[in-house]
């Protein structure tokens, strides 16, 4: 199985020299689910934000490499990598209220790019959102063209984004966290949208979310990050039978499907976290040297 | 629905103020010394001649009757008659306002170019030197008024470099029957692009002056609000669809910054329009502000009112398209009831 998108040795610092991601090493394999689990601050945002390229400015990529479709991107020009990325990557972000812009119609946000970025014609693009519109479940999608951002629903406005980021059939698709920002009663019909989505246009699909109940639902392979450093990698199936690392063992007796619903839950042991914090140093004191 | 209500009660609003600013300069343009009526008359006239003069424009009656008269006139369209040029008020105002009209305008678009341009290169190469050369120059353009700014394109441009006309509307050789007083408008609609050139280039040092503080004001304002919409989620997310920096700067931010520089740039003209006045001076240029010095010195009170109530009503009508533009550009409001 060869990997879509795969990531080597990647280490972002910000600018002072304080690494935000350590030596991340992830594949994700063509049309395949790979989850990305961490706590907040973990620095799996970071991860997405260097693939797409939109880390913001305090960041920068000091080492590694981001291999996507058989093309190391970082070694192209920021104007090429742009282009590659905007043609065969797309983004589901966070929170779909901040998402899509307030001042236009949610027809051109979806089109736009079709016509500016991948030539298409009008017509064909304007077809193909309607299209995705109606696959993505919005009811009425002509009139839904023609509404703002603010006549929507967050679970409506998040449907939108779904449908354009599979819009122009990207190879790799990268969900921020997608349903974190919704009510709870929305959250499991976007996670088996997207789901449903993935499988059908069979995409690679890097799964961003803190939430291991998610992960299991999706996945096919996932990475565990603690502090900008992947503490283990691993297949879903042997993850939930033997979780390896003991940070790992802990965030999976931490979260609630996994351990008896009705029973208590395990907090992260501080053993656990001062063992895990113990191996960031001596990978920090490795870098150094 | 919006646009409605906001127009009735702008209207509303607008006679409010226009008659409180009737009231005020009403009051103090009698308060002030200076008989406007001894100074019409050659010296040596006798307290009698004053006396008629002042009967014959009111100036005997009480401040209450004399605005209850005056107020009646204006209802019915008749502002008074100008005591130095003894002709309707009415037509003498109207008939310099499209000049000061069109060197406003010129200003504005000159202003919003030039900060604009410099908000949109500021945001593009934002925290690198560029943004800090721009940064500097808007400092510099906003520390100095507009009238200093007059003089100081006057000494470049008129004495050291003299290559633009720094005085007048029009060059009189060009000896053009306008059918309007509105001569830009109406060169461009007879496309005669020889008198565009002429009056551009008269207009070209007094419209500089009045907006390079605007153009640095715009400059930093706006740059501010597209520094800050760039970091929000749409603008990210338009990133990863390919879009060139600028592209995104243009298309994604633009649209949303320029709501709250809008506001300010309302205000701001209106600022502009008042810096007509000495500016007009300034380049001897034919318009209401040039006027408005003349009346003041004439002492010339039915003049100076009529002009007042009339940049009064300039204001507002600024204003109230600001207001009208906001909502149009700002799909939240547009939909909303
Ligand atoms: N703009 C920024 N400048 C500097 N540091 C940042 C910035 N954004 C995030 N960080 C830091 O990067 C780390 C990882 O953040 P992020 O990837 O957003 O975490 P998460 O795993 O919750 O998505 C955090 O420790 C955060 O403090
Ligand atoms: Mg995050």
């Amino acid at each position: 199985m060869t990997a879509y998108l795969s990531i080597r040795n990647l280490t972002v610092t910000l600018t002072g020299g304080t690494p935000i991601l350590r030596n991340v090493s992830l594949d994700v394999v063509a049309g395949q689910v790979h989850g990305l689990v961490g706590e907040s601050g973990a620095g799996k945002s970071m991860i997405g934000k260097a693939v797409l390229g939109t880390l913001p400015r305090a960041l920068t990529i000091s080492t590694g490499e981001i291999w996507l479709d058989g093309v190391n991107i970082l070694t192209l020009k920021p104007s090429q990598r742009r282009q590659r990325i905007g043609a065969i990557a797309a983004l589901i972000p966070q929170d779909p209220l901040t998402a899509l812009n307030p001042s236009k119609r949610i027809g051109p946000q979806i089109t736009r790019r079709l016509v500016d970025i991948l030539g298409w014609s009008k017509q064909v693009a304007t077809a193909r959102a309607l299209e995705l519109l109606a696959e993505v479940q919005i009811p009425d999608p002509v009139r839904v063209m023609r509404t703002y951002p603010h006549e929507l629903s967050g679970g409506m406005r998040q449907r939108i984004l779904i449908a354009s980021a599979f819009a122009a059939e990207p190879k790799l698709i990268i969900a921020d966290e997608p349903t974190t920002a919704l009510d709870v009663t929305v959250q499991k019909q976007i996670l088996r949208l997207i789901s449903d989505m993935q499988t059908r246009h069979s995409t690679a699909l890097l799964f961003v979310t803190h939430d291991l109940g998610v992960v299991s639902k999706v996945c096919d392979t996932l990475s565990v990050l603690y502090a900008g450093k992947v503490v283990e990698d691993a297949r879903m199936h042997r993850f939930f039978m033997r979780p390896i690392h003991p940070y790992s063992a802990a965030l999976l007796a931490a979260t609630p499907t996994y351990t008896d619903p009705t029973g208590s839950l395990t907090p992260v042991s501080p053993k656990v976290i001062k063992a895990v914090e113990q191996e960031i140093q001596e990978h920090d004191m490795r870098a150094r040297q | 629905m919006a646009l409605l209500r906001t127009f009735l009660l702008r209207l509303v609003t607008t006679i409010i103020t226009l008659f409180g600013v009737a009231v005020i300069v009403f009051v103090v343009i009698r308060v002030v010394p200076g008989n406007p009526i001894a100074m019409m008359l050659p010296p040596g006239a006798t307290e009698d001649d004053i006396a008629q003069l002042q009967a014959l424009y009111g100036f005997d009656k009480s401040i209450l009757e004399q605005f209850i008269i005056w107020l009646s006139g204006v209802v019915q369209g008749d502002f008074g008659t100008s005591i130095s040029t003894r002709q309707p008020v009415a037509g003498l105002v109207l008939n310099r306002l499209p000049a000061t009209l069109e060197l406003s305008i010129i200003s504005l678009i000159f202003a919003v170019l030039m900060g604009g341009t410099m908000a949109l290169l500021g945001t593009r190469y934002r925290d690198g030197k560029a943004e800090g050369v721009i940064d500097v120059i808007a400092g510099m353009a906003l520390s100095i008024p507009d009238f200093l700014w007059g003089l100081i394109l006057i000494l470049l441009f008129g004495v050291l470099w003299p290559v633009f006309h720094i005085s007048g509307r029009i060059s009189p050789a060009l000896n053009i029957d306008f059918s309007t007083q509105f001569y830009l408008f109406e060169a461009i609609l007879r496309l005669r692009f020889d008198v565009i050139y002429d009056l551009i280039g008269h207009m070209l040092m007094p419209a500089l002056a009045l907006a390079i503080p605007l153009a640095a004001i715009i400059a930093q304002l706006l740059k501010q609000s597209l520094k800050e919409t760039m970091h929000l989620d749409y603008v990210t997310l338009a990133r990863t669809k390919g879009y060139s920096e600028g592209k995104v700067i243009t298309r994604e931010a633009l649209p949303n910054a320029v709501l709250p520089t809008l506001t300010l740039v309302g205000v701001q003209f209106t600022f502009l329009i008042g810096g007509t006045v000495i500016i007009e001076r300034l380049f001897s240029y034919e318009g209401l502000g040039n006027m408005a010095i003349d009346a003041v010195i004439n002492r010339d009170l039915p003049l100076i009112q009529g002009i007042v109530i009339l940049f009064a009503l300039l204001f507002t009508l600024v204003n109230l398209t600001v207001d009208i533009l906001y909502v149009v550009l700002n799909p939240r409001l547009r939909n909303a009831r």
